[in-house]
């Protein structure tokens, strides 16, 4: 079967989301590139590595990584599906109903 | 926690330690059996918040990572970081790869890494086992290695006291460690089985004891940096000063284990088991894509300082994996290095919990329980109870598990081989990636490539790394190592194939994981994969997208009675009554016993296998349903219902387009003819009138003349005058209805010969200049088009003229009544156009014009009875041509077309057309 036709152009918001997922999605690699940097520093000439410089380059990448990553969660959550709306009250995950916490996840 | 011991000594007491230990263990037991309590009871709701779910990840940092990682970094410098970085990599990246994984792991109650992938691949057990086993062999020296920190860390404190001799037996205090530890995952691990293996205690156990690692080891490192050291500026000097050339960033190594971290933080099974597993909420995952990272950076802050400082201070030979607390005890902080040991007692007793039950949830569903099931199958023996069983099988394996892990430590003496099993077990699990990969992304992955991927990549990973990581002579002896396999140079397990420049471990994930991909891909592409597996495998890919109606059930020909009992053994009683209830509530039905659809299966499939894993749910309701599994032909059949229904609704939507457009023909032919019925009725009233009215004349004006005798001749002429007059009106309005009713059925005689059309308008004219003789109509015409020879009935057409010039003069609405003629030819057709400048015609009453007994006025001006233009229009059809009305031309504009020349079969046939016509 096909799958659903995707639309073509969308407004601002979901134009605004999709850019945000885009990001989400470049991120891990645009990362990788960062801590892979040292690689291209360092001489092996030099008796001693550079440890001290490289290690607080590393640690400053790493710290804007979760600062980046916090920022974005903040905006893909509202992208993530509700989960379950389209699903039968049952099957449920656990105790078939009898555990009201697990109803309010599915609710959520 | 217990406090810390106020006592200046170099070491602590024995007895003490294990006190603290017992009291920490006591105090998880309390926390995680209160979490149970709460989670039972439905509140807390903060048990399941995205804090403790960030929390609970950390069984990554186990204690190879905790005392391990300043080791590692006094070894070898920065590399350390590579452990952490790959996993912050996929976190921040969790959009692409973990956000589907725990989607899919949750839709699908999903209980372990093998599962998910039996699961995909057509529930197959087969593949369930062979990850299993694998995950096994890397988990057991895993868990042996925690065993041995938490040994060691027990023996460095109780090194001079009395009680040396107990606490130098690593053995007995591993024993005495591995069996509290199955206690403790076998209480809060296998309370009850139908949780969807999530088991809140276990997590919030985990929780409590990531916040005491990391706690430790900031203490530890606030301790080295601003107490022993003087702050960050100083420590970066002191690092400078104590690199080492072996602190070089290898790259090969760096961005391997970088790649390796990161692959393994995806299938190591504890980290699937906290990540996937325990998942409630993808929001959860939202918060850990960055909290899970940050937790990392913080662990992994201080380890170099930490480092540097023991390496400075620490007298020589002594063993950097221990810094983290010799440092504190050297320096006499005995409540800090107190601290920092439960830190590490944490991140071992953490990771030892949930790996085990990882293990063993493995163990029981794709092992032990389904060779039983075949057991009991092959007996012909009923099931029995199987909570009972699969609970007492996973505790069982529990103990198992931590059994093996202990054998190892025993049998391998904690030598320091023991070191690089954390690595070593990633490049294991790490051959999970292609099939899982492939699980999440590709369509075409088998199960036969899956299978194949997988048990290539084991092989060659025990062959390269594994069982060489024992030493030569241990399992692989020496001239293997040295010689290779069977004496072949190119089967040396440190570099097959002659590639002698990676190290042992890059080396064997490189041909691991490339061969394993290989042996997948070629194993999707040749085999051809099986109904559920092509359902499964659509299910997992477009998770998303939500797919059609494919399933892995249809026409069951089983009873819900047969079903009830088998879902009871793994259920138990109230609890599977209750879900047979609610879905036959859900048909709409009452009682126990919904009807076995294929939805019915779907859903019951979906709350076994919970329980007990995908294929050996799906292995029990074939045994009890048959084998009504669905079929390539079943998929095709699906596919092809849909297409027909799609082209089914087109062709119903063409259909309903056609309905409503004749629906508005009826809709407007309803109206003509209600109009109709209303002119009838105006017009019998009229008829009667009319012809009452000269008839009442003649009958008085007769009876008048019957008394004649007082009357002048001359008066007598007159009346009969007048009866002469009205009948003569009578017989004409007479004429006109039967001249209609002629023309009407076709019976009229055509008059055909040749005329001149200007002839025909000029005697037409003169004609109706008796019409309102005291009028002034302007006629304007050009005669030169006129001049067209006609082969007509021309009596009849100048009948027609006549008449639209005489309603022209009788209707036309002006101060200065104008009438234009004009004469076109077209297509062997004449037109000729009678424009006035009149008010025209309304456009309501334009379409009823022409027919029979219509009357724009009431005034009965010289005499008509409304047939005029009925009479006119059925002369033209006769004719061969038509007459119309022309909107829009200033004025009233009638248009009268005939053929040039007209032959009689035409003219005969137009009655025919009209009644044909009136049949539409």
């Amino acid at each position: 079967m096909k799958p659903p036709r995707k639309v073509q152009f969308v407004a601002r918001e979901s134009y605004r989301m999709r850019r945000l997922m885009d990001a989400a999605r470049f991120l891990p690699i645009f990362g990788f590139v960062l801590v892979l940097l040292p690689l291209m520093r360092t001489s092996t000439d030099t008796e001693v590595p550079p440890t001290a410089v490289e290690s607080t380059y590393l640690f400053i990448v790493w710290f804007c990584l979760v600062l980046v990553a916090f920022v974005m969660s903040l905006g893909l959550r509202r992208a993530l599906d509700p989960p379950k709306q389209a699903q039968p009250p049952l099957p449920q995950r656990r105790n078939g109903g009898t555990d009201p916490e697990t109803q309010r996840d599915d609710v959520l | 926690m217990a406090g810390p011991t106020r006592r200046r000594s170099a070491t602590m007491s024995f007895n003490l330690l294990v006190l603290t230990c017992l009291g920490y263990v006591i105090l998880l037991f309390a926390v995680a059996s209160a979490a149970e309590r709460s989670a039972a009871e439905g509140r807390a709701r903060w048990l399941r918040s995205p804090v403790i779910y960030t929390l609970s990840l950390s069984v990554y940092c186990t204690a190879w990572t905790f005392y391990g990682a300043v080791g590692y970094a006094a070894r070898s410098g920065l590399e350390f970081m590579t452990i952490y970085l790959g996993p912050t990599l996929v976190f921040v990246g969790w959009w692409v790869i973990l956000r589907k994984l725990v989607r899919i792991g949750r839709e699908n109650r999903v209980t372990s890494i093998a599962d998910m992938i039996s699961a995909r691949y057509g529930k197959s057990n087969l593949l369930g086992i062979i990850v299993t086993l694998l995950c096994v062999s890397a988990g057991t020296p895993y868990i042996a290695l925690q065993l041995q920190s938490i040994a060691q860390s027990f023996t460095v404190f109780a090194a001079d006291t009395a009680s040396t001799s107990l606490a130098a037996d690593r053995n007995f205090i591993a024993f005495w460690v591995a069996a509290g530890l199955a206690l403790f995952t076998i209480a809060f691990g296998t309370r009850n089985l139908d949780v969807n293996e999530q088991h809140p205690g276990v997590v919030m156990a985990i929780a409590v004891e990531a916040v005491v690692k990391l706690l430790a080891l900031l203490a530890v490192g606030v301790f080295a940096v601003w107490i022993v050291a003087g702050g960050p500026g100083d420590i970066l000097a002191r690092i400078d000063a104590q690199a080492l050339p072996e602190w070089h960033i290898q790259p090969g190594r760096w961005t391997g284990l970088i790649l390796l971290s990161a692959i393994a933080i995806i299938c190591l099974p504890r980290m699937f088991q906290v990540t996937v597993v325990e998942n409630t909420d993808d929001q959860h995952l939202a918060t850990a894509s960055w909290a899970f990272p940050l937790y990392l950076f913080l662990m992994s802050l201080f380890v170099l300082p930490i480092a540097v400082v023991g390496l400075e201070i620490m007298p020589e030979g002594s063993n950097p994996d221990m810094f983290v607390l010799t440092l504190p005890l050297h320096l006499g902080q005995d409540g800090l290095a107190l601290l920092s040991f439960l830190g590490g007692f944490s991140a071992a007793t953490s990771m030892v919990i949930v790996a085990s039950l990882a293990l063993a949830t493995m163990v029981s569903n794709h092992i032990v329980v389904p060779l039983w099931l075949k057991a009991r199958a092959a007996q012909k023996r009923d099931t029995g109870d199987m909570r009972l069983l699969v609970l007492s099988v996973r505790r069982l394996s529990i103990a198992l598990v931590l059994g093996f892990g202990y054998i190892y430590y025993v049998i391998t003496g904690g030598s320091a081989a023991l070191a690089a099993i954390g690595l070593i077990a990633f490049v294991g699990v790490a051959q999970i990636m292609p099939p899982l990969l492939g699980a999440l992304f590709w369509r075409g992955a088998s199960r036969t490539g899956a299978a194949l991927g997988v048990t290539v990549g084991t092989v060659i990973w025990f062959y390269t790394l594994f069982l060489p990581s024992f030493g030569p002579d241990v399992i692989l002896s020496a001239r293997v190592m040295e010689e290779g396999l069977l004496g072949l140079a190119w089967l040396r397990p440190y570099s097959l194939y002659g590639l002698t420049t990676l190290d042992p471990l890059l080396h064997s994930l490189f041909w691991s994981l490339l061969l394993n991909a290989l042996a997948f891909c070629l194993g999707s592409f040749l085999s051809f994969p099986s109904p559920i597996e092509r359902v499964q495998g659509a299910l997992f890919v477009d998770i998303f997208d939500r797919p059609g109606p494919a399933r892995s059930w249809t026409r069951p020909a089983a009873e819900a009675e047969d079903l009830l009992p088998v879902t009871q053994r793994i259920l138990g009683q109230s609890e599977g009554q209750q879900f047979f209830r609610a879905q036959a509530e859900l048909q709409g039905k009452q009682g126990y016993l919904p009807d076995i659809t294929p939805e019915f299966l779907e859903a019951l499939e979906l709350k076994l296998s919970g329980s007990v894993g995908a294929a050996t749910a799906h292995a029990m309701l074939a045994q009890t349903v048959g084998t009504a599994v669905v079929s390539v032909e079943d998929l095709m059949a699906v596919a092809s219902e849909t297409a027909q229904i799609m082209e089914y609704s087109a062709q119903l939507e063409a259909k309903s387009e056609e309905l409503s457009r004749t629906a508005r023909k009826l809709r407007e032919a309803n109206e003509m003819l209600q109009k109709l019925s209303v002119q009838k009725d105006a017009f019998l009233s009229q008829i009667s009138h009319e012809l009452r009215t000269p008839m009442t004349s003649i009958r008085a004006f007769s009876e008048i003349l019957m008394d004649s005798e007082g009357m002048s001749a001359e008066e007598q002429h007159h009346f009969a005058q007048i009866i002469h007059d009205e009948s003569i009106r009578l017989t004409r309005l007479l004429d006109d209805l039967l001249d209609l009713s002629v023309l009407e059925h076709g019976q009229v005689q055509l008059n055909i010969g040749p005329a001149l059309l200007r002839d025909l308008i000029d005697k037409s004219i003169n004609a109706s200049n008796s019409v309102q003789a005291d009028r002034n109509f302007r006629i304007s015409r050009n005669r030169d088009p006129e001049k067209i020879e006609i082969v007509t009935d021309a009596g009849r057409l100048t009948q027609v003229f006549i008449n639209i010039l005489s309603n022209a003069r009788k209707y036309c609405v002006s101060d200065d009544p104008q009438m234009r003629i004009s004469v076109r030819q077209r297509d062997g057709m004449v037109e000729v156009d009678f424009t006035d400048n009149g008010t025209g015609i309304p456009r309501d009453k334009q379409a009823l014009i022409f027919e029979k007994f219509s009357r724009l006025t009431d005034s009965m001006q010289a005499g008509g009875a409304g047939l005029g233009l009925a009479i006119c229009r059925e002369i033209m059809l006769n004719l061969g041509g038509d007459i119309t009305y022309v909107p829009g031309q200033g004025g009233a504009c009638f248009r009268v077309s005939f053929p040039v020349e007209l032959k009689p079969c035409e003219a005969a046939q137009k009655p025919q057309h009209k009644d044909a016509e009136a049949a539409e």
